[in-house]
């Protein structure tokens, strides 16, 4: 029962996306494909999961899990019924203090498990007027823990636009997602991540202002 | 037959022409421009279905038909306008409470109210839900944005429908003509200078704000369209000569239509619209000449012809 009803509430999420930003994905630099990847992407609001996971055909879609906060998904029975049973997602621990579980070996026991995943190395929103944050260092660890993953740079653009930080109502505005060429593994980690970073903003439409 | 069943037919045996010829071009001599002209002709399938379903179905579903056009081409047009996070009120209101009000007053017939909804009480609206939250930043140009999308995607747009509401003595009952009759010169004229253009054009007309419009495009697509509109008369309630003029009015004001929504994506940076209609772009590109011939079509109509001003 429970199974089913977040099936069709992951259909309704979908579709609720798709008719207010007619989401589209840009597959620039990779195909679709079965293989396990990890999705990597500029992170500006909460609903930016769903919309890549919009993009991505259903026939994946059901396999690709996003690394979201635990703090944030648990917090009341609602979010973590979406959190959890919806969109699957792999709840982390942000605060290494209290943490009982190692972040990266969960993201990597899931993709063990036959899951792609859709990481936000920015590691929280990004509220400022920069395009995008420095990243932190689980995607180089998950990359050197699981280097048969595929690498895939992610940008989401516009749906900082449908909802603003503090605003309730979504207005409609066209998002794309755009997929770029895998990632190739780099031991240096200093190097690894400026590439992660730059191979991010590569893919950012180069229209409008902000 | 009925005047619209012919119509219709016409339009059907003209697409599949379109589509036999364009399928001979792939098999002889595949080419992305092949691919392109493919996937235009398909879309005009389906433009053309959804439109014949709305003439059969009437009324209710041709409002409903432009209520969706419009809130495609205002998405269009809002996600490339410069407006801010502190316009975002305005942008909802824009979408949620003016294009529906708009289009139910529209479906009810409601003639002193649609005709100044827009221009006058969101035109001062959209500045006053702005201004609210103390950002003056472009302000002008933010508040501006929202209120040219409003007009180009809505109001202008919802004129189609409108047509249904008219009423001249010796035509009652065929409004669904009127409507027909535009969308079809509005549509051969853009088509046909693209044709001739493509055949004959050599002298760009407009190079800075649309590279590929040419005199010889220009001229042969409204000439021609023009004589097409003065020979479907007889759908009308114009004489040959009156249909003719008002075939050559909509074809000019759809040309500069198109140059003036060229203007506007050459300033913002980019190609098309959108790509919601495969080969042509998105709504916006479609729909920009008749954004600006329907109003000027209408009044003209309902000026000169209605029975009761």
């Amino acid at each position: 029962m429970r199974r089913l009803l977040a099936h069709i509430m992951a259909g309704a999420i979908v579709l609720f996306a798709r008719t207010l930003t007619a989401v589209r994905g840009v597959w620039k630099g990779v195909a679709p494909a079965p293989m396990r990847r990890v999705y990597f992407a500029n992170h500006t609001s909460n609903a930016d999961f769903i919309l890549l996971w919009a993009a991505i055909p259903p026939q994946y879609r059901r396999h690709t899990r996003p690394v979201a906060a635990a703090d944030y998904w648990l917090k009341n029975k609602w979010r973590a019924f979406i959190g959890r049973d919806v969109v699957r997602g792999v709840l982390i621990d942000r605060n290494p203090e209290t943490r009982t579980l190692d972040p990266v070996s969960q993201m990597a026991e899931a993709t063990d498990a036959g899951a792609s995943l859709i990481i936000f190395p920015e590691g929280l929103r990004n509220m400022t007027s920069e395009a995008l944050l420095p990243f932190k260092t689980g995607l180089y660890h998950l990359a050197t823990a699981r280097p048969e993953l595929e690498l895939v740079p992610v940008w989401i653009e516009n749906l900082n636009r449908v909802m603003p930080k503090g605003e309730i109502i979504p207005v409609p505005i066209l998002c794309t997602v755009t997929f770029g060429a895998p990632l190739a593994y780099n031991e240096d980690k200093e190097r690894f991540l400026q590439a992660a970073y730059d191979a991010v903003l590569a893919l950012r439409p180069d229209t409008g202002d902000t | 037959m009925t005047e619209l069943q012919i119509l219709f037919t016409g339009l059907l045996v003209l697409l599949l022409a379109a589509t036999i010829v364009a399928q001979v071009m792939d098999e002889r001599r595949p080419s992305p421009a092949v691919d392109n002209l493919i996937a235009r002709i398909n879309s005009w399938w389906i433009m053309v279905l959804a439109l014949a379903l709305a003439f059969f179905l009437g009324r209710t579903a041709m409002v409903l038909l432009f209520t969706v056009a419009s809130f495609n081409a205002m998405r269009e047009f809002v996600t490339i306008a410069a407006t801010r996070r502190e316009d975002h009120l305005a942008v909802a209101a824009a979408f949620f409470l003016i294009l529906p009000l708009q289009y139910f007053m529209v479906w009810m017939d409601w003639y002193g109210m649609f005709s100044i909804f827009i221009p006058v009480y969101a035109f001062l609206l959209m500045p006053i839900v702005a201004v609210v939250k103390g950002e003056t930043e472009n302000f002008l140009v933010r508040v501006a944005s929202v209120q040219w999308a409003l007009m180009i995607a809505v109001y202008c747009v919802s004129y189609v429908p409108v047509f249904l509401s008219l009423d001249i003595s010796g035509f009652e009952g065929k409004n669904l003509l009127l409507i027909a009759f535009l969308i079809l010169i509005v549509q051969l004229s853009d088509v046909l200078q693209y044709v001739w253009g493509k055949a004959i054009g050599r002298h760009k007309i407009a190079p800075r704000l649309s590279p590929s419009k040419t005199v010889e495009g220009f001229l042969g697509g409204v000439i021609s369209a023009t004589l097409i509109g003065a020979a479907m008369f007889w759908i009308t309630p114009f004489t040959f000569w009156q249909a003719g003029l008002m075939a050559l009015g909509i074809s000019l004001m759809g040309f500069f239509g198109g140059l003036v929504m060229s203007a506007i994506k050459r300033d913002r940076g980019v190609k098309d619209w959108g790509d919601t209609i495969a080969g042509h772009g998105g709504f916006l590109d479609r729909l920009d000449s008749l954004v600006f011939a329907a109003p000027l079509f209408f009044h003209l109509t309902r000026f000169f012809w209605m029975t009761n001003l």
